[in-house]
């Protein structure tokens, strides 16, 4: 069997090729994702059989059961998915962008604009209403990538000089998310707190709709871009060589993270270590060709986040803990595993 | 590479001009705040004491202040130094190294899980998340062919300390009583801190200081490259072993006092090794003075800033830090 099936067409003039092992396993993680999901929502103080589950999804069934499906916990649910699929895709274009393995939108100072842009707002402006931390939340993200961006731009960017710059300005926000906390009452502290530590506890569809747009729009895109990533990762003499705008499509790329990993912190808060988890999850199974990789690394990174979310609710219940502190748990040993196996690198 | 002060009589000069600065801006520190008193009154409260509300403020809370921060600059500065040497990378500091954050989590979880109150435990629970925390980042960074690049140790440093601030915000979720205790620590401060603080971690701090000096000579060997100090005798495990122990003892210490500050140990190694040159021992001295000079400034200007309300120091150090990382990241890079 050949690695790849090709599609032609010619009007319009398109061609892309099909990596079958990710195919495959696509259609696997979505089967699991849908299972996840359907054994999620039924999870929880009140049991629902996930038969019963579908149905009320379908509107039909116990009235009782569709409520708390429809209106607690399928929008948590969804949230939570939308949330890690952003960020596993945002991690993947990160990864391949900046050419390390270890790099993904938290490390780099993105999530830190978020949570400084989220704290100012939930500490500054009591009583503005809490629809508007999203937006605060993904301005942040992008207004600190750019900042980031142009503080490691000299005759263009190289991926060594955005961490390094990243990792500094990312400090500079800690700095300030701590100052805001500080000089805040008390009450609206464990709320900022609550922010940090990467919840989507009382999700609503509002913030489904919020979060569902950017992954509609830019995962496609990003897949559309992946031939420009790869050849990004054969270096930027190869890249320029061949005829692709490196540094346009650099930026560009970069703005897709910001949109995907903004957008994720905007709802789910300052979740850590998906966007570097799922992606490496991803690589060991379908390698490293964006193509393929793009897609899977969202399922996975929807999966994890579902996960992490369900024993959240669950295992120490009645409280709640935040999905954020089970992908930290998780994902830095990982971390450090991974900078352990890539040290000849 | 250019020396502000090349010849030794210049460098003993600028040592004593910096010294008479820290003076300077201590009697600023004690004099000066939302409530001005005078040198006068500063004076009063240990020769003449009277129990007035300003000999009380100076006694109580002014003097203790303006001595933390002539105590953590110096150590900070010193620990920029050795980090810097230890790992030959510029970029080197508690801060990105991930000291701070692990020394400030375990901190987190003695209050909340151990209700642990005591100062003096507090040193040795901050020397114990400062070594776990710089060992795994050391070691981390050190793994692989082409040793400690800027780039691995960064991102281990980074990478750790995410994992401690996630677990701490885990925990200041789930146990709102130690919120408010705790929330003290994070935000890095010498405002408030009384006279015992200090003199729990002195001996400590003393060591490490007097230690940093002894070995400065062989630090300097050392510099030269792994090969060329083995090649002149010098046991070099057992010197990087002794100045992880030092880092360690002044890092922990400067937590335990003051909470986590930044950048203040990648700013001074730079400054002072423009104004003597890479000589360490010089370069030590120099840092330590122009610490406490960095603290005691930055502390000074926290108070002026949002009068009467205060930023809290580790605030103000990064944000004068930051610029400098961003500036030594980008020259650091291209001479490469």
């Amino acid at each position: 069997m050949k690695k790849y099936m090709h599609f032609r067409l010619n009007t319009p003039p398109l061609s892309f090729l099909v990596d079958r092992k990710a195919l495959v396993l696509s259609i696997v993680l979505v089967v699991l994702v849908l299972a996840t999901v359907i054994l999620s929502t039924g999870l929880g103080a009140m049991y629902i059989a996930p038969l019963d589950v579908v149905k009320a999804l379908f509107g039909v069934g116990d009235p009782g059961a569709q409520l708390v499906v429809l209106n607690l916990r399928l929008p948590r649910i969804l949230v939570a998915l939308l949330v890690g699929i952003a960020l596993g895709v945002a991690g993947a274009i990160m990864q391949s962008l900046i050419r390390n393995p270890l790099a993904s939108p938290d490390i780099v100072g993105i999530t830190g604009g978020a949570s400084v842009a989220a704290v100012a707002f939930i500490t500054l402006f009591e009583g503005v209403s809490v629809h508007f931390i999203p937006f605060a939340a993904f301005v942040g993200a992008a207004l600190v990538t750019l900042l980031i961006y142009v503080l490691a731009w000299k005759n263009g960017v190289t991926p060594l000089r955005l961490v390094l710059v990243g990792v500094g300005i990312g400090s500079a926000m800690t700095a300030l998310t701590t100052l805001l906390i500080v000089a805040a009452p008390i009450q609206l502290t464990s709320k900022a707190m609550i922010w940090l530590a990467g919840t989507v506890y009382g999700s609503s569809w509002q913030n489904v709709l919020t979060i569902l747009p950017w992954v509609l729009v830019f995962v496609p895109l990003a897949i559309v871009f992946a031939r420009s990533i790869n050849v990004q990762q054969l270096g930027d003499e190869v890249a320029t060589g061949v005829g692709n705008p490196v540094h346009k499509h650099r930026f560009l790329l970069l703005m897709f993270t910001v949109a995907l990993a903004g957008s994720a912190v905007a709802v789910g808060g300052a979740i850590g270590f998906v966007g570097l988890l799922a992606p490496h999850i991803a690589r060991k199974l379908v390698g490293s060709a964006l193509g393929a990789l793009i897609p899977t690394a969202g399922l996975f990174g929807g999966l994890i986040v579902l996960l992490a979310d369900l024993i959240g609710r669950l295992a120490f219940e009645p409280l709640d803990v935040p999905v954020g502190i089970f992908t930290a748990a998780i994902g830095a040993p990982f971390f450090i595993f991974l900078l352990y196996k890539h040290r000849n690198q | 590479m250019f020396v502000l002060l090349p010849k030794p009589l210049g460098k003993v000069a600028g040592l004593i001009g910096l010294i008479a600065l820290i003076i300077c801006l201590m009697f600023i520190s004690i004099v000066f705040g939302v409530m001005d008193t005078s040198w006068q009154t500063a004076v009063d409260a240990y020769t003449n004491f009277s129990g007035t509300n300003e000999q009380i403020v100076i006694k109580e809370v002014r003097v203790p202040r303006a001595l933390i921060a002539v105590a953590v600059g110096a150590s900070l500065g010193m620990v920029g130094v050795l980090m810097q040497t230890l790992t030959r990378n510029p970029l080197a500091d508690p801060g990105i190294f991930g000291i701070n954050a692990g020394a400030s989590f375990f901190i987190v979880l003695a209050i909340t899980f151990f209700s642990v109150n005591s100062l003096s435990q507090f040193a040795w629970i901050a020397f114990l998340g400062a070594a776990v925390s710089g060992i795994v980042v050391y070691v981390l960074g050190a793994l692989g062919r082409d040793g400690l690049t800027p780039l691995k140790l960064t991102l281990a440093g980074a990478a750790m300390t995410a994992l401690f601030s996630s677990m701490m915000h885990g925990m200041l979720v789930v146990n709102e009583r130690a919120l408010e205790e705790v929330l003290f620590w994070l935000a890095g401060s010498v405002a408030g801190r009384k006279l015992e603080f200090l003199t729990s971690v002195l001996p400590y701090l003393g060591v490490g200081w007097i230690g940093t000096l002894l070995i400065s000579g062989q630090l300097n060997t050392l510099m030269m490259g792994d090969d060329v100090a083995k090649g002149l005798g010098q046991r070099t495990a057992l010197l990087k072993g002794v100045t992880g122990l030092l880092i360690i003892l002044l890092a922990g210490a400067s937590v335990a006092v003051a909470g986590p500050i930044g950048f203040v140990g990648l700013v001074i190694p730079h400054i002072a090794r423009f104004m003597v040159g890479i000589d360490l021992r010089w370069a030590l001295v120099y840092s330590a003075a122009l610490g406490a000079v960095l603290v005691l400034a930055a502390d000074v200007a926290a108070r002026w800033i949002v009068m009467p309300d205060e930023l809290p120091l580790g605030v103000m150090t990064a944000l004068i830090g930051v610029p400098f990382f961003v500036y030594v990241a980008r020259k650091g890079l291209t001479r490469k």
